[in-house]
């Protein structure tokens, strides 16, 4: 059997990739919530961002803590003209329609990457990557302690902008009731433009907090999008909370499965709570809506 | 099915079987051959896609398995490949009885169809990437053995046939769709599956006929391929650009109807073959090209190239100032 030290190692290093994995599902989540539909793209826009943040530190060594000022509102902006200029009005509407434009996106977003980039795999020449926090007989990564810590941050500040914010309250009210916000005045558009761009903001801080210790090629979000996919259904699609807790159960479960079943097999773990999750419960473990 | 149903089908039919006799290059023969695999893969996605409007992202499942279905027979039991290409067929039907009985019965429509579907996929490339009797992550080669049990064919003209004639099948099952009491009841379920149900459609078990039948046809155009190409691996099985390439020439060709898949299948293809030559080995460029596409098609001729065709005519006919 394993030591316990190895136990709480693995239980610790599960969290900190969980919380990670939370920020990333959030940007599903909330597009979720809002526009009802699934964000096949979210995976390639985390390649795009991790990219950047790879650009900025091999082009002008920028830190990739410090990158986030500027990588944060470029991916908003990002995030707004797909969603106003390309996803909205390419989709007219349908539901169907949305999940096959942001596929399509998915496609083009990872192929120009690869075209631009070759298939080769990066990663950022820093020695911050080695860094380590001792606690006890513990050793744990910085840039993961960091990086749960952030992720943790970023979750409750983007529930304070939902709740207690005017551009919240718009676009909780277009969630519940779109004719009746546009009723009120509200632009309907521009919301939806707003949550994609927020979306694509919490991939761009997961891509900074994610770059010191990982790596990245064209193919590196679709790593991801599974595993933030099963998180969202886990949690409840459009729910806050749900995507921190499931993201938190997800790190955990991808983290003790590699340590039971090897790095091949480790991900299984994820896809069979995946389907189990949507057969038993589609709406999840906060979700309210059969 | 009349005459008049069934003359187009044997015109297409008859076109592509005498494409191989023009003296094309071996290289060109590949390509048609890789061609009509994907437009079967999408004519079986069309089945439960196009006609009952389940959107599935994870076609690779049955497609992977026909070909590793098909492979392992004839290595593993010694099987002739007929037999294990029927089988292939058989099991993907099976796995997609399987696969829908799950997520039908638990009510899963749309985005979470297709995410359920994806999900399958992934875990069947997973384990065949790790398990002994699908070669693991080296693969599978099969043998070359030509001789017509074998269906390794020195001539591969005749293996072009062979593919013709499953798409002739498919065809013919896609036009029978059009025209058929299960047809009607799947196009139902597809525009409304509580009215459908209303009236005494029942729903669960026209959407599980429609998967099975949309798995077969996939999984055979898995079986050809590995019997053709020779080589599997988990990667090509039951990765996701078969996925990806069996929903595109539907959706690009004219979803829900017969001919869309094989239209959409030319059309991407020999695009894509024309990209990768002017782009001059850039990888991607030619995805990045049917990623365009697919958006533009949505945006723009929602029913695809056959729809483009048809509302021209729809257009015509309406005289000026009415």
């Amino acid at each position: 059997m394993y030591a316990p030290q190895i136990l709480i190692e693995a239980a610790l290093n599960g969290l900190m990739t969980g919380a990670v994995y939370a920020l990333i599902a959030l940007g599903l989540t909330l597009v979720y919530g809002v526009l009802h539909i699934i964000n096949f793209a979210h995976g390639a826009l985390l390649t795009v961002a991790m990219f950047a943040v790879w650009g900025a530190f091999a082009l002008v060594h920028v830190d990739p803590y410090l990158a986030m000022v500027g990588i944060v509102p470029l991916m908003f902006g990002l995030g707004y003209g797909l969603q106003r200029f390309v996803i909205g009005p390419a989709s007219h509407g349908n539901d169907n329609n949305v999940l096959l434009v942001t596929l399509g996106l998915s496609i083009v977003l990872e192929n120009g990457l690869l075209a631009l980039f070759r298939s080769d795999t990066r990663a950022l020449d820093s020695d911050a990557a080695l860094q380590v926090i001792e606690l006890g007989p513990l050793l744990l990564s910085t840039p993961r302690v960091i990086g749960f810590v952030a992720a943790i941050a970023v979750t409750g500040l983007l529930w304070l902008l939902l709740n207690r914010s005017d551009t919240g309250r718009a676009i909780r009210a277009v969630a519940r009731e779109k004719l009746g916000a546009r009723l009120v005045g509200i632009e309907v558009d521009h919301v939806y433009a707003v949550t994609f761009g927020i979306g694509c903001a919490c991939l761009a801080v997961a891509a900074c907090l994610l770059m010191p210790t990982y790596y990245v090629n064209p193919r590196s979000g679709a790593a991801f999008v599974l595993v933030a996919f099963t998180i969202v259904v886990l949690g409840g699609m459009g729910s806050i909370a749900g995507a921190l807790v499931g993201g938190l159960i997800i790190g955990v479960v991808e983290s003790f499965s590699g340590l039971l079943l090897g790095d091949s097999l480790g991900q299984i773990g994820i896809f069979l709570i995946f389907i189990l999750v949507l057969l038993v419960r589609p709406t999840g473990l906060f979700g309210a809506r059969a | 099915m009349s005459a008049r149903d069934l003359a187009p089908v044997l015109l297409v039919l008859g076109v592509l079987a005498a494409l191989p006799f023009l003296g094309l290059s071996g290289s060109l023969l590949n390509f048609l051959v890789t061609t009509l695999i994907i437009a079967l893969a999408g004519l079986g996605w069309n089945v439960l896609g196009g006609f009952g409007g389940q959107y599935s992202f994870g076609h690779a499942a049955f497609f992977g398995t026909g070909a590793y279905a098909t492979a392992i027979l004839q290595m593993k039991l010694g099987w002739n490949a007929w037999s294990a290409l029927g089988a292939g067929i058989g099991l993907g039907a099976l796995v997609g009885l399987a696969i829908g009985f799950l997520s039908f019965r638990a009510g899963l429509r749309g985005s979470y169809f297709a995410l359920v579907t994806l999900a399958f996929a992934e875990v069947f490339r997973i384990l065949a990437n790790a398990a002994d009797f699908t070669g693991g992550a080296a693969g599978l080669l099969l043998p070359l053995r030509p001789g017509l049990a074998t269906l390794q064919f020195a001539d591969r003209r005749l293996f072009v046939l062979l593919v013709v004639a499953f798409v002739g099948v498919a065809l013919l099952a896609s036009r029978w769709l059009e025209r058929s009491r299960f047809g009607a009841h799947l196009i139902a379920v597809r525009e409304n599956e509580e009215a459908a149900r209303a009236l005494g459609v029942d729903a669960l078990s026209v959407k599980l006929r429609a998967i099975a039948l949309s798995a077969a046809i996939t999984a055979a155009a898995g079986g050809l391929y590995v019997q053709y190409f020779l080589y599997l691996d988990a990667g090509v099985a039951y990765g996701t650009w078969i996925s990806v390439e069996a929903l595109l020439a539907p959706i690009v060709g004219g979803i829900g109807t017969a001919f869309g898949p094989l239209v959409g299948a030319l059309a991407l293809q020999g695009l894509g073959e024309l990209t990768k030559h002017l782009a001059g080995g850039v990888p991607g460029v030619d995805l990045v090209v049917f990623g365009a596409c697919l958006i533009a098609v949505i945006a723009f001729a929602p029913q695809g190239l056959l729809g483009l065709r048809r509302r021209k005519r729809k257009a015509r006919a309406v005289p000026v100032g009415a």
